[in-house]
């Protein structure tokens, strides 16, 4: 009786609700389970079930250990989720490049990488796997742990919400595993970077609000008088992604216990919803969030302010503002009304501004600290991303031109153009910030290795070097050749000779990516070896080298 | 002194920096919202100006089935079925693609990729055998292609457990699926695939929303008699793409089709 | 209002909307006045030089 009554005096509000939460996700699994009208749903059931049944038994087991004292305890910064942030990114960012890689084999040698008794593991299921998991995996857990960990930092104050920000973090791992496990099954809306159904769209955006709430609490009772621009980027990556995602995937389910939905919007309205959709993805998702890190860690690791906060206020507004408007230049020359398409290309030339104006102020903080550069490849890595960042807002712009576009569209110069913005851009920033905050958040003084961080920097700028120059090469070609004339005025190449003039191009690549996933692998070990607090290299070097010397006498 | 002064002067100003984040809030809300809703709002308006063209209608049953294995294995993400006002390629692909042509695409399959070719007008182009041989080894028929395979399509019996209710909820998403074709549709997917039925109301109630006749294909299409597989579906599916429009009725020069 | 309308409406509202928010935050990153707490909130990230602590100053 004595136990019971000082545990429920002890029992925090967030944690309840969360447990109310989970207990929903439980019984709402369990119906699911019961119920379901294919086998996909009943699978995608059980697995909210035992979700459920895993979490509540973790948070009782948590709050049985009576190991919490202090609770929450505002003296201290919430760092567990920041960690358990970091290994989820290097997590997914490896599962996203390996899939990548294979369905990059798949298209160079078809014979061997597909299975035909296999279904699962054909192109058309394996690359939204891919996309997703670099892009909101990868992405995703980046953007939360590094947004966690920045917001307490700039606003000086412990992470809000108590038990909440542990049920983003989960939460969003579990909505991970069941779009993955979906598409693997061919459970699909068929919209790019928004496949997964119905039931996976509602419970992200229960996770999406939860983050949100969490985020906007802890700028609220923050000690600081000022929103540093950071969190602006932040919040603006939060609250589009979640209006984006709320809109582009209404969708009417067949069945209240069935996988299967239909969009509730068809043909033309379908195409600009979902390009509107897709287009702010990148500028709020894979934009605006990592500029979020931009502002933090090249400012935090120099140790200088960023370069002009007033041109940064500029960048925020006029890119949130221009973004949202570019959509329509992925639907030049199609049935989409002529005045949308060149609405779409004027923004997206007027875009170039604000990106250059971020990119110049990223690059210009470290004016008068360039020597950094040589001195540590972390500062090398975010220096390069927003070079990349750069470069890909200058293609990006070029190709949204309508003449530019009927060549481009369709073919792989798409792919080399978001690969140098998804591996140099997005890749770099992700990983120079991973290598700040395991140092930081496992509180050493240095990196395990700062050569093996010059051997990812070189091995994955390599890598992306050959991956876009091939594409470019592939994608151009391609291009050229679907509109080539012979003397009499035919075209001069089947579709299918095009197809076979990329092969080589296709080993390049993924040669291209094969490095990139190497690279991500070493700097796993070098992360693990810092967190784990092993003496870094450098310092057992010196160590060692006298004790070598006498030896050698 | 000077840190419990600061402290003080947060208090006494704690509320104008609650309601501070709030107005980033909105101001970010609005900036965003209001953008997109300009841009799209139009489009809602455009249904009934959308080309005036005749031959356009609902999927069949067995059609519909076909569409959801397309969008299951993931066709779109290396076919496009939009063909743009280019030379090239309307003499590749076809006539340009119409905005009516995808009217009840739910979701659109217009794609953004041509790893392999259009497929808009992909309808009538290969026989029912050359689509059959081409899912199950695509090599055989095209050496250097670099598609998937998809021989377990001819294996796999068609679910078609759900279809009314599939096209009931098309109906409430706007497609105009009359109680009778929802009623019929079970007995229409047989029907379609060479089944032993009769297929006139089928064929009748199509042609009456495409107002003209003979848009339906009744065959078998995997040659395989008995139940129907998901072979027979997705090839349906494939003949008929970019089969419906009667260009004897479309004016491009219309002003109505000059958005 | 039709499509032509509101096809119109989105062509100039949207441009003359985009260039009254440019103005606003032209004028609001240039003010003078904004200056100084634009300075100090460029050195937020700076404050906490130990990354070792995982206690929010004072």
């Amino acid at each position: 009786m004595a136990a019971e009554t000082s545990r429920t005096a002890r029992l925090d509000p967030s944690s309840a609700t969360v447990g109310m939460v989970l207990l929903l996700v439980i019984v709402l699994g369990f119906a699911g389970a019961a119920s379901a009208t294919d086998a996909g749903f009943a699978a995608h059931s059980w697995m909210f079930l035992i979700a459920g049944v895993v979490g509540f038994a973790a948070l009782l087991g948590w709050h049985e250990s009576g190991d919490k004292t202090p609770t929450f305890d505002k003296a201290y910064y919430e760092e567990g989720v920041v960690k358990a942030g970091i290994v989820a990114t290097m997590f997914w960012g490896v599962a996203g490049f390996l899939v990548g890689l294979v369905i990059a084999l798949q298209l160079t040698w078809p014979n061997f990488f597909y299975f035909p008794d296999f279904p699962w593991t054909n192109f058309g299921r394996l690359r939204p796997l891919h996309t997703s998991a670099v892009i909101f995996a990868f992405g995703g857990n980046a953007l939360i742990a590094t947004s966690f960990y920045v917001v307490q930092r700039t606003c000086r104050t412990r992470l809000a919400g108590g038990m909440w920000p542990w049920f983003v973090f989960w939460g969003y791992q579990l909505f991970i595993a069941v779009a993955a496990t979906g598409y693997l099954m061919g459970i699909t809306q068929g919209k790019e970077y928004a496949e997964p159904e119905w039931y996976a769209d509602l419970w992200l955006t229960v996770v999406w609000v939860a983050y949100l709430g969490v985020f906007l609490a802890t700028i609220l009772r923050r000690k600081e008088p000022h929103i540093y621009v950071a969190n602006w980027f932040y919040l603006a990556f939060i609250v589009t992604i979640a209006m984006l995602h709320i809109v582009n995937n209404i969708s009417l389910p067949a069945s209240a216990v069935g996988a299967k939905s239909y969009s509730l919007f068809s043909g033309v309205q379908s195409a600009l919803i979902q390009w509107w959709y897709g287009h702010n993805a990148v500028g709020f998702f894979l934009t605006a969030g990592f500029l979020a890190m931009m502002y933090y860690f090249i400012p935090k690791r120099v140790e200088r302010p960023v370069w002009s906060y007033r041109l940064s206020i500029v960048h925020f507004w006029s890119l949130i503002f221009i973004y949202i408007w570019a959509g329509p230049h992925h639907l030049h020359y199609t049935a989409l009304p002529q005045w949308a398409q060149t609405l779409g290309m004027t923004f997206s030339l007027m875009l170039w501004m604000p990106s250059w104006g971020g990119m110049i102020n990223g690059l210009m903080t470290l004016s008068g600290a360039w020597d950094k550069l040589r001195t540590d490849p972390v500062v090398r890595m975010l220096v390069v991303s927003v070079a990349f960042y750069g470069m890909s807002t200058f293609e990006g712009p070029l190709m949204s031109v309508r003449e530019v576009n009927a060549l481009s569209h369709y073919t792989d110069w798409g792919i080399g153009h978001v690969h140098s913005g998804a591996l140099g851009w997005v890749g770099f920033v992700t990983f120079g910030s991973m290598y700040c905050l395991t140092q930081w958040v496992w509180k050493r003084p240095k990196l395990y290795s700062n050569a093996l961080v010059e051997w990812h920097f070189w091995i994955a700028t390599l890598g992306i070097v050959l991956y876009i120059c091939s594409m470019w090469v592939s994608g151009i070609m391609e291009g050229l050749m679907w509109r080539a004339y012979n003397d009499f005025g035919f075209l001069e190449y089947s579709f299918v000779e095009t197809v076979s003039a990329k092969h080589i191009s296709y080993i390049i690549r993924a040669l291209g990516g094969g490095l990139f996933l190497l690279g991500a692998l070493i700097m796993i070990y070098n992360l693990v070896r810092t967190a784990r607090g092993d003496v870094p290299v450098e310092d057992r070097n010196r160590a060692s080298a006298a004790p070598t010397l006498q030896h050698a006498e | 002194m000077a840190t419990a002064k600061k402290a003080s002067w947060l208090i006494r100003n704690h509320k104008f920096f609650e309601k501070h984040s709030y107005i980033l809030l909105v101001g970010i809300l609005i900036t965003v919202a209001i953008g997109g809703l300009i841009e799209i709002t139009p489009l809602f308006y455009l249904k009934n100006t959308i080309e005036k063209v005749e031959g356009v209608r609902p999927y069949t049953p067995l059609e519909l089935a076909g569409q959801n294995i397309y969008l299951r294995e993931g066709c779109y993400v290396c076919h496009s079925q939009m063909i743009r006002p280019l030379r090239d390629e309307v003499e590749r692909y076809g006539h340009y693609s119409l905005a009516a042509e995808s009217m009840y695409d739910h979701p659109f399959q217009w794609g953004s990729k041509r790893t392999g070719p259009d497929l808009a007008r992909v309808g009538g182009k290969y026989s029912d055998e050359w689509h059959k041989q081409h899912l199950v080894d695509p090599r055989s028929l095209v050496p250097e292609s670099i598609m998937p395979p998809y021989a377990f399509l001819a294996n796999q019996p068609l679910d078609f457990a759900g279809i009314q209710r599939d096209m009931r909820t098309l109906g409430i998403a706007g497609v105009p699926y009359t109680p009778a074709m929802i009623e019929r549709a079970p007995d229409d997917v047989l029907a379609q695939a060479g089944g032993d039925l009769d297929v006139e109301a089928m064929k009748a109630d199509y042609a009456a929303i495409a107002g003209r006749e003979g848009g339906v294909l009744v065959r078998d299409f995997d040659g395989v008699p008995g139940e129907p597989s998901e072979m027979d579906a997705l090839i349906a599916y494939l003949q008929v793409l970019g089969t419906m429009v009667d260009f004897s009725t479309y004016e491009a020069e219309d002003l109505s089709n000059k958005r | 209002m039709d499509y032509e309308g509101w096809s119109s409406f989105a062509q100039t509202g949207g441009t003359a909307y985009f260039v009254a928010i440019f103005a606003v935050v032209l004028v609001y990153a240039l003010w003078p006045r904004n200056g100084a707490r634009f300075k100090r909130a460029a050195e937020l990230p700076m404050k906490e030089k130990e990354h070792g602590d995982d206690r929010p100053l004072a």
